[in-house]
């Protein structure tokens, strides 16, 4: 039976509210404003990624929108949900994992887990919890106790505990952070694979290539503002270009005009900017043209490193 | 109301100690012992303080009372301040649970091991004096008033307290001369004056007296005076207690 149009109406209103919104929202300890007017939407399944340099203020918001800090002045809400007026269901909505590896010593694995969807007022489901942790290959763990786990376990742990309660909107604060890199690919293999599944991703992150692979979207953040907020694609197309690296014969310097656009880089090698991929046959043709071998040869994508210290520069003062 | 929610975490907040109940259990039970056995011994050719009761056996309900008070308060300030020293307060701070369930529960499980110290010191003591209580309802009320406004006093003191020694300053400056001084080795009618009139604002007095009473049937005290200024400070510290929670006090910055 074809669903009723009553129920699509509902449907298409539930996706019109923002997984996370964020607006006009201030906050200072003592004398020092840590946020100063922020506004961010996340819309309901997106994978987003909130970036900026130590102490911009990510993980306040992040606390903000726990409830573990309390804002100045401005609007915070999950999934329409006041994280104030209307706490409880703000927070069943949302799983975090927080930037500190804390833990309580006194239980194990699975009693941390168990313990903590029981807050929430759920009955842990031992086949979600299975599943949680053979997914964070936390499987042999279950039994061992926290204090025994390595700082990456502990940290997978995390993770395993903000979803236990399976909300809809899972924020992580650098989670990985001390997690060894295959390990980090199966978090993120999960993590997108919830993610496909409908859930929406909020992640803070210093690893900008992890943001730029799996996030759409990209706020970046800078002392207690966002400074710059836009899909991936965008700020990559606006702010980052290919560029291409070459070693040239000692002495030699790139011919014509492209010497002026060309830096010499420290290892001797000269890199020029692209204005596309395409271009790439250009600079080599007027290589050839001068007489020059090219000894070595590196195209360099797009990346969102460069965009962010653009972006950074930009709204240095 | 999260029913679960509350009661896991009354479940979590007696695994805390019953998983180390060597120190929370027995521990203090040895110590009470050790406290009954050594004034015992000291004071055994004093007079008697109630006909019919020898000052040895007086003790018993003073110390029962004093090892449960201290344990109740130290059930909630220990477990408060460890979760925020060691920061997973958060695992707490960030659930739906309300200031009432986080209260009751953290409450009712020091009142738990409070009371579990009290019944293991009591019936030890059966073996060295094998008397009944006198009124054993009124026993347990006092067991259930005096072990809730320590617990409550606890839970303040966890939430203030932003280290482990100002915590131990409020214990060794707070509780302990208050337990000390509220009657555990004499009745206050042994007191000069002007130390019998300063006791009457210590709380901790009314507890062990009206608590006394319930063993013996004798107390400096009438005991439903005891048990009504025992209730209204539990009643009002717990006021107390869940407007800090409510306000997110030291907890919520
Ligand atoms: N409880 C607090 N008391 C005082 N200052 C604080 C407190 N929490 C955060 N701050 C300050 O607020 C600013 C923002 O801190 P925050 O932790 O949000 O940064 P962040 O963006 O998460 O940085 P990082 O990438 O290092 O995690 C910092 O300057 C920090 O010193
Ligand atoms: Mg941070």
């Amino acid at each position: 039976m074809p669903s009723s149009p009553l129920l699509q109406v509902q449907d298409s209103a539930a996706t019109a509210v923002p997984a996370i919104r964020v607006q006009g929202v201030h906050k200072a300890f003592g004398n020092f404003q840590a946020l100063r007017g922020l506004d961010l939407e996340v819309r309901q399944g997106e994978f987003f990624a909130l970036l900026g340099p130590n102490g911009a203020g990510k993980t306040t918001l992040i606390n903000l929108l726990a409830g573990l800090t309390r804002p100045d002045r401005g609007v915070l809400q999950i999934l329409g949900h006041d994280v104030r007026s209307d706490y409880k269901q703000a927070r069943r909505a949302v799983g975090i994992v927080p930037q500190e590896l804390v833990f309580d010593p006194f239980f194990t694995v699975g009693e941390t887990l168990r313990l903590q969807c029981g807050y929430f007022g759920i009955r842990p489901d031992p086949a979600w919890i299975g599943e949680l942790l053979e997914n964070l290959q936390l499987s042999d763990k279950a039994d061992t106790n926290m204090r025994a786990l390595s700082g990456g376990m502990k940290r997978r742990v995390l993770v395993a505990q903000a979803l236990v309660h399976r909300p809809a909107v899972l924020v992580l604060d650098e989670p990985t952070a001390g997690v060894d890199v295959e390990l980090r690919q199966t978090l993120w293999k999960f993590i997108r694979r919830l993610n496909a599944e409908g859930q929406t991703i909020l992640l803070t992150t210093h690893y900008l290539e992890e943001a730029q692979s799996l996030c759409e979207r990209v706020a970046m953040m800078k002392a207690g503002r966002v400074v710059a907020l836009d899909r991936t694609s965008q700020l990559l197309a606006d702010h980052s270009r290919p560029s291409l690296t070459l070693r040239l014969p000692s002495g030699d310097q790139p011919p014509g005009d492209l010497a002026g656009r060309a830096t010499l880089l420290a290892d001797g090698r000269w890199r020029l900017p692209l204005v596309n991929f395409a271009d790439t046959e250009q600079v080599l043709a007027h290589c050839r043209e001068a007489g020059l071998v090219v000894q070595d040869l590196e195209v360099g994508a797009p990346d969102l490193e460069e965009v962010f210290v653009a972006i950074m520069q930009r709204s240095g003062q | 109301m999260n029913l679960r929610g509350f009661s896991t975490l009354l479940r979590k907040e007696l695994l805390r100690f019953w998983k180390v109940s060597f120190q929370t259990l027995l521990a203090p039970l040895v110590s009470t012992l050790l406290y009954l056995l050594v004034f015992a011994q000291v004071m055994s050719g004093r007079a008697e303080i109630y006909p019919g009761v020898s000052y040895r056996e007086f003790l018993v309900p003073g110390l029962a009372m004093m090892a449960m008070l201290q344990n109740s308060f130290s059930n909630t300030s220990s477990s408060m301040i460890q979760s925020k020293v060691t920061g997973n307060i958060v695992f707490i701070l960030l659930t739906p649970l309300s200031p009432l369930e986080i209260f009751a529960a953290y409450v009712l499980a020091a009142v738990a091991r409070g009371a579990a110290v009290g019944t293991c010191v009591w019936l030890v003591s059966l073996w060295f004096f094998p008397r009944w209580p006198a009124h054993p309802v009124e026993l347990l009320l006092f067991v259930l008033a005096g072990n809730l406004l320590a617990a409550v006093l606890g839970l303040i003191a966890g939430i203030w307290a932003e280290k482990f020694d100002q915590l131990a300053a409020f214990q060794n400056f707070l509780i302990v001369p208050l337990t000390f001084l509220a009657g555990v080795f004499y009745s206050i009618h042994s007191l000069p004056p002007f130390w019998r009139d300063l006791s009457r604002f210590n709380p901790f007095l009314y507890m062990i007296d009206g608590f006394r009473h319930g063993f013996f049937g004798l107390s400096d005290v009438a005991p439903a005076e005891s048990l009504l200024i025992v209730g209204a400070s539990a009643f009002a510290l717990s006021c107390v207690a869940l407007v800090l929670l409510s306000r997110g006090w030291r907890l919520r910055h």
